[in-house]
């Protein structure tokens, strides 16, 4: 069964391929200064590479699909992704992989009731401008750099020739790395806990786990979509926009690595706060809308002439469509899988205002007169809390944050036997230990859980969130999924057996 | 960075020596001009052999800069624009090897009078051509000045003109018959030729120069 859900995850690879490998080789391929087959060569390796030696493990957050609760929801929301992906590489439209697992994630909660996170949506919203823009401004800035470097350093047409086609491998190259290493988890990463392999060494030299495993065979499957349909969105990239001259396609893919390193990376914002440095806020980013972005950009700088507007609406009507395409699609696919073949696609999630949730709420200073009449009715989703919680009066979406985050049932019990599977790679021997102080302890709510930890030890406390603490509190809150993961009873609506 | 640039450097010296054999070709064919007007004739032939081989040279280099140009897929941007610059620079020598082959075969009677107009017409084309070959080098280094450079060839083509011009006119204006008339007046435009060549390829630097800004 796992290697059946599996396939829409390789689909999904093979659609990433196909389209933003475009993003890395695109400008390269269309000047005509890298052969398409040396660009998929170094680009479906060094995908692979990415994805095997820096593809974000089990430990990280296993990419956007993670909020998805059932393998048969993540089966259909990639396969809903990967068919908005799939038309919009036909049509020669750069689009982004992982906009269109959140619209795919959209039409699952509608579906299951689950709430939609705003955050995403605005996320999704915010990039189609920010990114774009952002792109565009560092584009224009080195292209100015770049025309006043070459009329003062004189260098002859076949040298920056030699240079430029140098260049544009070498970054093509990093950028396939990072698009293997940080899309491997969009992915797989879903799969890796079901995933049957075991981990080995390869010539008694290299050792592989078995998620790299995994993200080696994804890794293929992006690798084999860049050889085998890459091609037309890397035409769009390169000329279908406005024509590019090598350097500026070389711009291109700097403008857009640059964007995506200095506004999408972590490493980068956590050394900056290490070292005092004020940092950059991070701000979503998508490299097809980079690409795109960037070179407009120079469009721009060199008078907006020749540029192809009506192009320019198309690959902004596919971005707004690929996410929608995604959500109906995953909707209509997940009420097939669910009705017709009787697969799972969702955890159920009931909410309660149990005596220890409106106790936490008034702790938190939630005023909870109003929603009190609701003690102890059992909602089988969001969709239906949300209705009752409405009819008792207008709540903030503050205050609605937190009653849903309060009320929402997720059983755990800290069952021995799983204490002795805890990965020592993900959580610190303090955690552990504070985990092992609440053996047969058990929880109905996260936060219980939560709360219970970092009593148990500083390790589980959440830090004030200030900017410096940011990124630890970030790693803290994966730590915690992963213990949740661990710990959670398949069924809440059994009583949890130990004492309290 | 020596290595990287290493197939590129065999290739740029090789459009180098291209150019020092047009520019070569060009000081070549005043000189001998300058002896057939003076009735120095061997030295006229010994000049017009070297005028030859450096023609012939200049055609392989060309045809193995064209081909390492489409065989490595190199400059794919401006690789039309620098083919075409190289092959109108060759017609350029091409001029000049036929200009002086046509004297050597036909030998036409010049009047002493005529010698320094000739002279002149020959000078003009031959400075049309070492501003092109200037022209030329800057194209590739990507420098501003090309344009100078073309300004130049444009003024040189201009004051050509007006030399052949002005030596038509007295051809004609003289007691020669008109077989003679005519002859001389074929070789006013022969030698003129060169210097409207230089002009051709420098109408073609000077929109390749365009093109070629990033």
């Amino acid at each position: 069964m796992i290697l059946l859900f599996l396939s829409s995850g390789l689909f999904l690879g093979w659609s990433l391929g196909a389209n933003d490998a475009a993003n890395v080789f695109g400008t390269a391929v269309a000047t005509r200064m890298v052969r398409f087959r040396t660009a998929a060569i170094v680009c479906g390796m060094f995908v692979v590479l990415g994805a095997v030696v820096s593809g974000t493990g089990a430990s990280d957050t296993l990419g956007e699909l993670g909020a998805v609760n059932a393998i048969g929801g993540s089966f259909m929301v990639a396969l809903a992704a990967a068919l908005a992906v799939m038309w919009m590489t036909k049509a020669g439209l750069p689009v982004s992989v992982s906009q269109a697992i959140i619209g795919g994630i959209l039409g699952w909660n509608v579906f299951t009731g689950s709430r939609t996170d705003m955050t995403s949506l605005a996320r999704i919203v915010s990039t189609w401008v920010v990114c774009p823009a952002l792109s565009a401004a560092f584009a224009a800035g080195f292209y100015v750099l770049a025309r006043l470097w070459i009329s003062r350093a004189r260098i002859h047409l076949l040298e920056l020739d030699a240079l430029t086609r140098a260049l544009l491998v070498v970054a093509g190259g990093f950028g396939a790395y990072s698009l293997g290493a940080n899309n491997i988890a969009n992915v797989m990463g879903v799969f890796v806990p079901a995933f049957p392999a075991r981990s080995f060494h390869v010539f008694g030299m290299i050792h592989l786990t078995h998620a790299q495993i995994l993200f080696f065979v994804g890794g293929l499957a992006i690798a084999t979509g860049v050889v085998s349909y890459s091609r037309r969105v890397m035409m769009t990239i390169g000329k279908g926009l406005f024509k590019l001259s090598p350097v500026t396609a070389l711009i291109v893919v700097v403008a857009e690595s640059l964007v995506l390193f200095v506004f999408a990376s972590e490493r980068l914002e956590s050394f900056l706060i290490a070292h005092g440095l004020p940092s950059v806020p991070l701000v979503p980013v998508s490299s097809s809308q980079a690409v795109i972005g960037a070179v407009i950009g120079i469009a721009l700088v060199k008078g907006g002439r020749n540029m192809r507007f009506g192009m320019l609406r198309r690959i902004a009507g596919g971005w707004v469509a690929t996410p929608a395409i995604a959500a109906v699609v995953a909707f209509l696919g997940l009420f097939f899988l669910q009705n017709v073949f009787g697969v799972s696609v969702a955890r159920p999630v009931p909410f309660e205002l149990t005596p220890a949730a409106l106790e936490h709420l008034e702790r938190e200073g939630v005023p909870v007169d109003g929603i009190r009449r609701l003690e102890g009715i059992r909602f089988e989703n969001a969709h239906e809390f949300k209705v009752a919680l409405d009819a008792c009066g207008e709540l903030s979406p503050d205050v609605l944050d937190c009653v849903f985050e309060s009320a929402e049932i997720d059983c755990f019990e800290v069952d021995p036997a799983r204490i002795e599977g805890l990965d020592p790679a993900i959580l610190t021997e303090a955690q552990i230990e504070a985990i092992r102080a609440l053996e047969w302890h058990s929880y109905q709510h996260k936060w219980e859980f939560c709360e219970a930890l970092a009593r148990a030890s500083k390790a589980w406390a959440f830090l004030p969130e200030t900017r410096a603490n940011h990124l630890a509190n970030k790693r803290l809150a994966t730590r915690l999924h992963y213990v949740y993961d661990t710990f959670r009873l398949s069924d809440c609506r059994e009583e949890p057996g130990g004492r309290r | 960075m020596p290595h990287l640039f290493g197939k590129t450097k065999l290739l740029e010296s090789k459009i180098d020596a291209f150019l020092d054999h047009t520019s070569e070709v060009a000081l070549l064919f005043r000189e001998a001009i300058k002896d057939y007007l003076d009735g120095r004739r061997a030295e006229f032939e010994e000049r017009r052999k070297n005028v030859t081989d450096l023609e012939k040279r200049a055609d392989e280099l060309r045809l193995e800069v064209e081909r390492q140009l489409y065989v490595e897929t190199l400059i794919p941007d401006s690789r039309g624009d620098v083919l075409g610059i190289l092959e109108h620079t060759d017609e350029v020598v091409n001029t000049a090897k036929t200009t002086l082959m046509l004297l050597s075969v036909q030998r036409p009677e010049i009047p002493p009078e005529l010698n320094s107009d000739y002279l002149e017409l020959a000078d003009y084309g031959c400075r049309a051509v070492q501003e092109l070959v200037m022209g030329i080098r800057s194209f590739f280094r990507g420098s501003q000045v090309v344009t100078d450079y073309v300004h130049k060839v444009k003024f040189w083509e201009k004051e050509a003109d007006k030399v052949g011009e002005r030596l038509k006119r007295k051809i004609f204006d003289s007691d020669m018959d008109l077989a003679n008339k005519l002859h001389l007046g074929d070789f006013v435009v022969h030698v003129d030729t060169l210097a409207d060549d230089a002009e051709d390829v420098s109408e073609r630097i000077s929109i390749s120069a365009i093109k070629r800004s990033i």
